[in-house]
């Protein structure tokens, strides 16, 4: 169970990130997740998208370049404890998490939302669905 | 055992060749004044008549034609047939401003096969060979040129044109291709792609590859030849001249061997205009003594390169011409080192990244700094930031190595490097000296 994730080379100028947001508000995308990593003189936008094909394409026509990976978005228990309790699944299994960010869930919370990056999105999804920890997949995603 | 596909040319004895070339010049600069008003108006303000052309002696009276005249005249003012005697145009990318469009008869075609003929037979290939021409078929000189000259040679020719490297990979194997013709980079990318799937050099069919269309060094070379498991063959030639073929590498691979018979070959003094004897490092500059319908007199190559009347081993008899060291009009000093744009391209294509890069030179606090931007390409995109910057730093010591320099790598986004803007757009020399 997993997500799509639309990763998005950026340039690090003003005006590079509005460029791609454009793209996407012109498509009518609602966008889930977002997050940025930077270099001096490049970045990575990665986002969780409401639908991947039609933000895939719009990119792609636009002549950005991108890669979709394999993701997991997690519900992670809102109580003390609950992020430390799913990494301590994902230690446990000698799963590394290349990088993480959260995201805005849907309409009913009933937890807060991460995204996780693991080199082996299938494995870390079995480890943590068989511990009780729900995951959300892009179907759950696109309803929210 | 040396092969020749035309022995009685390839080995004709040097004045058995200057025979050739002084009855050819003398014929074709009468066949140009009376059919191409471009360049006789050229000759005229030169005070030259065909009257004055006696053989390759009077060649130095006769006016450079270059690519500031083919754009001039395009597209049909260098032609030197009616059209109903033409039966192809080629053309050149275009990325150096506007294309040129080359006219060809059937009689121009089958010249330019037998150059490209002769290429193969150098490199060893006969009717028992399979040849994959994996050069851009079209408009593109490098497909069409190597397919008519496979087909010359009798080879089984496999017309797979460029792309698709998966595809490339399963006919080399499936037909056991033992000739490859493409770019260098091409046949680098082809090579580091079987080693990726696990193939060793004794289990790819291949025994030889004829690479040209753009600079290529000996460690480009060496790379190619060890990946591959094969001997690797420079190739060369301009669509202005017909294509591929104007001069290949034998056996020695130690420079090509020009094909004296269609064309003569000069090294001038790109300055003054003069010519230079043998040895001398100078701009390349030809003359087309056959071809009917775009008979180019005394054009202008802008590649520099040194040629060499040495007794060469494989027994061919026709000069040779060393690996084009750049260009006239690009080569770039800085920190006094010579730096040639076709370097950088090399090392770029040689790492995957695109051909679509700019170099932009400055000076800061009176030191030279030289920044490549590149374009980023899907194929070398990944989510993994630690990877791109890994490749970026491999670059930059790939670039340290060809130039002795160390650049500056920008990676810019797809299409912001402006297109065909001309060759100056190449280069960007902020430097107020």
């Amino acid at each position: 169970m997993s997500v799509k994730q639309i990763s998005v080379f950026m340039e690090n100028k003003p005006g590079a990130l509005l460029s791609m947001t454009t793209v996407l508000a012109e498509h009518n995308i609602d966008i889930r997740a977002f997050t940025l990593a930077e270099t001096s003189d490049f970045g990575i936008v990665r986002i969780i998208v409401d639908d991947v094909y039609k933000t895939s394409t719009a990119l792609k026509d636009m002549g950005f370049v991108y890669s979709i990976s394999n993701v997991l978005g997690v519900v992670i228990p809102d109580v003390p404890g609950g992020l430390n309790q799913v990494l301590q699944i994902l230690t446990e299994e000698n799963i590394n998490v290349d990088y993480m960010y959260a995201f805005q869930g849907g309409k009913n919370i009933s937890g807060a939302y991460m995204i996780f990056k693991v080199a082996d999105a299938n494995k870390a999804s079995a480890v943590l669905t068989g511990r009780g920890i729900q995951l959300v997949d892009q179907e759950a995603l696109d309803r929210m | 055992m040396e092969r020749y596909y035309q022995p009685e040319i390839e080995t004709a004895s040097r004045e058995q060749i200057q025979a050739w070339q002084d009855e050819r010049l003398v014929k074709q600069v009468r066949h140009v004044w009376e059919n191409v008003p471009y360049y006789r108006k050229k000759m005229e303000e030169n005070g030259v008549t065909p009257d004055d052309i006696h053989g390759t002696a009077d060649l130095h009276k006769l006016p450079f034609l270059s690519k500031a005249d083919l754009r001039e005249a395009y597209p049909y003012g260098l032609v030197g047939v009616p059209l109903k005697d033409c039966v192809r145009i080629q053309s050149t990318s275009g990325t150096t401003g506007k294309r040129v469009v080359a006219f060809y008869t059937q009689g121009d075609i089958d010249l330019w096969e037998d150059c490209c003929a002769r290429a193969i037979t150098a490199a060893g290939g006969t009717n028992e060979d399979v040849c994959q021409v994996s050069y851009g078929y079209g408009l593109f000189t490098g497909g069409p040129g190597l397919n008519g000259g496979s087909h010359k040679v009798g080879c089984l020719t496999v017309p797979t044109s460029s792309g698709n490297t998966e595809r490339q990979i399963m006919f080399i194997r499936d037909l056991n291709a033992t000739i490859l013709c493409c770019t260098p980079s091409y046949a680098a990318y082809i090579g580091e792609t079987m080693k990726e799937m696990g193939l060793t050099p004794d289990q790819i069919p291949l025994k030889a590859g004829i690479f040209g269309a753009e600079a290529w060094s000996e460690e480009m070379r060496q790379s190619i030849q060890d990946t591959l498991g094969i001997k690797a063959y420079d190739i060369y030639g301009l669509t202005e001249l017909s294509g591929p073929g104007v001069a290949f590498e034998c056996s020695a691979q130690s420079g090509m061997h020009i094909n004296e018979d269609h064309f003569i070959a000069e090294v001038i003094d790109p300055e003054t205009g003069e010519p230079l004897p043998d040895g001398q490092q100078g701009e390349l500059v030809f003359t087309a003594i056959d071809k009917q319908a775009f008979p180019l007199l005394r054009y202008r190559t802008r590649d520099i390169c040194v040629l060499s009347h040495e007794k060469c081993s494989c027994g061919r008899t026709h000069v040779k011409m060393s690996k084009p060291r750049g260009r006239t009009d690009d080569m770039l000093i800085i920190r006094g080192v010579n730096v040639f744009p076709s370097q950088i391209e090399t090392v770029l294509l040689n790492q995957g990244y695109s051909a679509n890069y700019q170099i932009i030179v400055d000076r800061v606090r009176n030191t030279d700094t030289l920044d490549i931007q590149v374009e980023m390409t899907p194929e070398m995109f990944t989510d993994n930031m630690g990877e791109i910057s890994e490749r970026q730093k491999k670059l930059v010591e790939g670039l340290r190595a060809m130039l002795g320099l160390t650049a500056k790598v920008t990676l810019v986004a797809p299409k912001s490097i402006v297109r065909s803007e001309g060759k100056a757009v190449r280069v960007i020399d902020k430097r107020k000296i």
